[in-house]
Formats: C-alpha cells, structure tokens, sequence
C-alpha cells in the first residue's frame, strides 16, 4: 500500500479560485520579503505536501526541538529546520499577527502568517545541524551568512513560482495518483544529485527486483560548486532510462529542493519527503547527503535505527563495484573474488576522468550516459 | 518506568507513564546489551514503532477530489507518465 503522508494528512497550501484572486490584491498593500530560489523552494514545498506535516516555516520551539530530538513538538519525526531568516531592516514595521507578502524575481508568490519572530544563533544551529562549525562546511557557510532574524508561521500559496524541468515536476499528490493508477503498492525511491554510474544503477535494479516501481528523483536546485549541473543529471537519466531500464517500472521526475549537505540528517529528512510523494521504500546511500569527511560513510544508516516510526522503510545497499571474475556488478556480500578483481566505481574518480573530457569505461558507466555528459562543455557548477 | 522532569512541568519533555514492575523487569532484561541504555528509551522506540501504525491513513483516504484526479490523470497522461 501506498505510503501515508507523514503526520497522516498530506498538507495543501495552494490558494486556488476567488480566495486567490482576494488574498493576491490584499497582499500588495503588505511589507514585502524576497526571498531566493532555495526559500521559494521551500515555500513551494510546504504548499504543495512535499513537507507535510509542515504548514509554514518553524516557529523557535519546533526549531530548538528539531536541531536537539530530531523531532516536531508533536513528536513527529522532522529533521531539517525549515526556516525564514528575515533582516532587521525588513521587518521594521512587522510584528506577530501579521501577514507578510513573500516575493520572488519581484513577484508575490505567498502570504506568511507571521506567528514569531525571533533571534537565533547560528553557530549553536551549524553545530547541531551540520556537526561542524568549520565555514569551509557548504552548508555552515550558507547558515553563517542568513539573516538575522527568523519568522515562525503557516503560508499560503498565491502564485506557483517558477521552477526547472516543468516536465517533470510532479506534485506529492500527482504522483500517489500516478502510482494508483499503474498499480503499484510498493515503490522504492532513489535520491540522487549526481549523473548515474553503474553502481547507481546496481542499487536501483536491486530494490526494483523486490519492489512494483522505482522513483527516480534527482534534486535540482541550489548545489555546492563541482557538482553536475542538472540538466546534464536529467539528461542522463533520460538516456539510462530509454536504454537500459524497464519503461512500466519508472518514474523519473525532479524534486526541486536545495541540497543541505547535513549528512544523516538530510538522509532522514530525504526518506521523509519521499514518503509524501507515497514511496514505501527508500535507498540510502554511502555517505549520502554527506560532504568532505565531515559524516562517517555509514552515519545516515545508523542514524535511521532513532526513527521507528518514519513509516517508511529504508533500503541499505552495500557498496557495489564490477566484478571481472563475476562479469558484472557485484556486492561484497555476493562476490567471493579478491581485490584485484574489483574495480571500485567512485563518483569522485568519475568526476576527474570527465573534468579531462575521456570517456570512461564501460563497466563504470553507460555509454549513452557518457555521450550526454560529453556533449556538455563543462557538466559542472562553476 | 524512569521519568525526567524538566524544572517547569509546561516545559516538560518527559512524563511518567505507569507500567507492571514484572514487565519492567522482562524489560531490563531484554536490553541488556543493547543500544537501549534504559527501559524509558525502549518502551518510546517500541511506541513509536507502534503508533505509526494507527496514525496510517486508510487506502482511498486522500485529500482530492474526482475533478481533481481526472485533471491530474490528464496531465499525467500529457506527460506521458500514463
């Protein structure tokens, strides 16, 4: 069956028809905030369901509690703080009770319904966020420069902001019923930020064995420099998938979210949103969400034993490399080979081999994954 | 069962809940050895195990309506998922 939305009800902030029209003229005449494509993200997230049980941006008790128990006030497990950070200057003439006009590119997209306003420390949210407060840390770096101020309360959506790939932003609520209607019970999902190599494509095929359908569900978004850009993630994806992949089987869609890199955390909170759009199953990856040495390989799969009640189940796929003895892509609790006859596939080695534009071999990746990316000038953020 | 109170009972964390001392002992028992460091902390794993469960949304209990799911299934269908 079907995942239930976490909390039980699947969040819709989305402001349709004349209550629309009404609140769209109302907040022309309010203080007005812009935010940017990550926090339009967000925003975009908690109204459509991605988020739920959320309703708006963490008020100071849901934030202290997420960073020290994991957890909601409500006790429902949340583990990345979802906030507004707000200058002193912007909110002069702001305070609790209030609505404020959220604007992005100049638009209005939202209304917040300011419940609190409030001081935080970023250096204690760094710590307990990311466990470091090392600014060399993408996502301490971000935290340190927010503003100063954050803003608690619920929003409604007045004006869908414009995201990427349209074609394959599907909703929480589009895609449960998109799995209804092909009649799968049971669905995996794949986090992913990286363009597919073999061993993504082992671990995918692996949990697909036991599951009716596979989510592929690259983030596109803010990412750190010298990752791929997404519409090479995408365009790959697309080639794997006409080629090598079951069509009744796949979903591939885009989840627009900026990556956190806060390691088992965001590992959490990624099988967390991926139940709202109704997976049963989710991969987690080595190392995943992770960054530099800052998380040991197997944090994010330790950290999952603290949430019995995620109310997803989380698939741990061994590493895998091609065997040569084997003839194929293996794990070591299948292969009984020696070293030798290993080749390890890392993502950080393929990343160098396409920086100097070679191909790289077929038993690592695809070569119809290898011509997109090859056919990018530079498939790296600069 | 071993509760922590925190200085203001409004701020409390953590309450007391009454349980048989014969399972308590059953308890300590089995988590000698385990991860578990008191019984507190394995009765809240093995409650929240088992509450979302009963928080389950039943099947056909979603938040659209008709319209709503043929519009959808259009789209879908435009997009070629279907």
């Amino acid at each position: 069956m079907i995942s239930s939305p976490h909390g039980g009800r699947l969040i819709n902030r989305v402001v349709k028809g004349s209550r629309r029209e009404a609140l769209a003229e109302e907040a022309k005449e309010l203080i007005k905030v812009e935010v940017d494509a990550g926090k339009a993200s967000d925003i975009y997230n908690i109204a459509v369901g991605t988020y739920s049980p959320l309703e708006g941006f963490l008020t100071r008790e849901n934030l202290q509690n997420v960073l020290d128990d994991y957890r909601l006030i409500n006790d429902i497990p949340w583990t990345i703080p979802v906030v507004l950070d707000v200058g002193r200057d912007e909110i002069s003439n702001l305070k609790e009770g209030d609505d404020l006009a959220i604007t992005y590119g100049n638009k209005i997209i939202a209304l917040l319904r300011v419940e609190e306003i409030y001081g935080w420390d970023k250096r204690e949210y760094a710590r307990k966020m990311f466990k470091t407060e090392d600014a060399n840390h993408p996502g301490v770096a971000k935290a340190l420069k927010m503003k100063d101020f954050l803003i608690g309360g619920k929003i409604d959506l007045i004006e869908i902001p414009e995201q990427p790939f349209q074609k394959y932003a599907l909703t929480p609520v589009e895609t449960r019923i998109l799995f209804r209607e092909k009649g799968w019970r049971t669905i995996v999902a794949f986090q992913t930020r990286n363009v597919p190599h073999r061993g993504h494509e082992y671990v995918q095929k692996a949990a697909l064995t036991f599951t009716d359908g596979l989510l592929i569900h690259p983030l596109v978004g803010w990412k750190k420099r010298g990752d791929y850009k997404d519409e090479v993630i995408v365009a790959a994806y697309e080639a794997l998938i006409r080629n090598y992949y079951p069509k009744d089987s796949v979903v591939l869609s885009v989840l627009w979210m900026q990556m956190r890199y806060a390691g088992p955390r965001e590992a959490i909170h990624h099988a967390i949103v991926r139940k709202n759009f109704g997976c049963t199953h989710f991969i987690v990856g080595r190392d995943h969400a992770g960054v530099g040495n800052y998380y040991s390989p197997y944090e994010a799969w330790e950290m999952f034993d603290q949430f019995p009640d995620l109310g997803i189940t989380p698939l741990f796929i061994r590493e895998s490399f091609y065997c040569r003895k084997c003839g194929g892509m293996v794990n070591a609790k299948i292969c009984p080979h020696r070293e030798e006859d290993r080749v390890r596939i890392s993502g950080t080695k393929l990343r160098e081999i396409i920086k100097n534009r070679v191909r790289p071999p077929e038993i690592m990746m695809r070569p119809e994954v290898v011509d997109v990316v090859l056919s990018y000038g530079n498939p790296f953020i600069e | 069962m071993e509760g922590r109170k925190d200085r203001k009972s409004t701020d409390a964390k953590y309450t007391t809940v009454s349980i048989p001392v014969t399972l308590y002992n059953r308890l300590k028992k089995i988590i000698e050895g385990t991860g578990f460091a008191n019984v507190s902390q394995f009765v809240t794993y093995v409650l929240r195990e088992v509450v979302v469960d009963y928080e389950r949304v039943k099947e056909g209990e979603e938040v659209y309506s008709e319209e709503e799911r043929e519009k959808i299934i259009d789209k879908l269908r435009r997009l070629g998922y279907l």
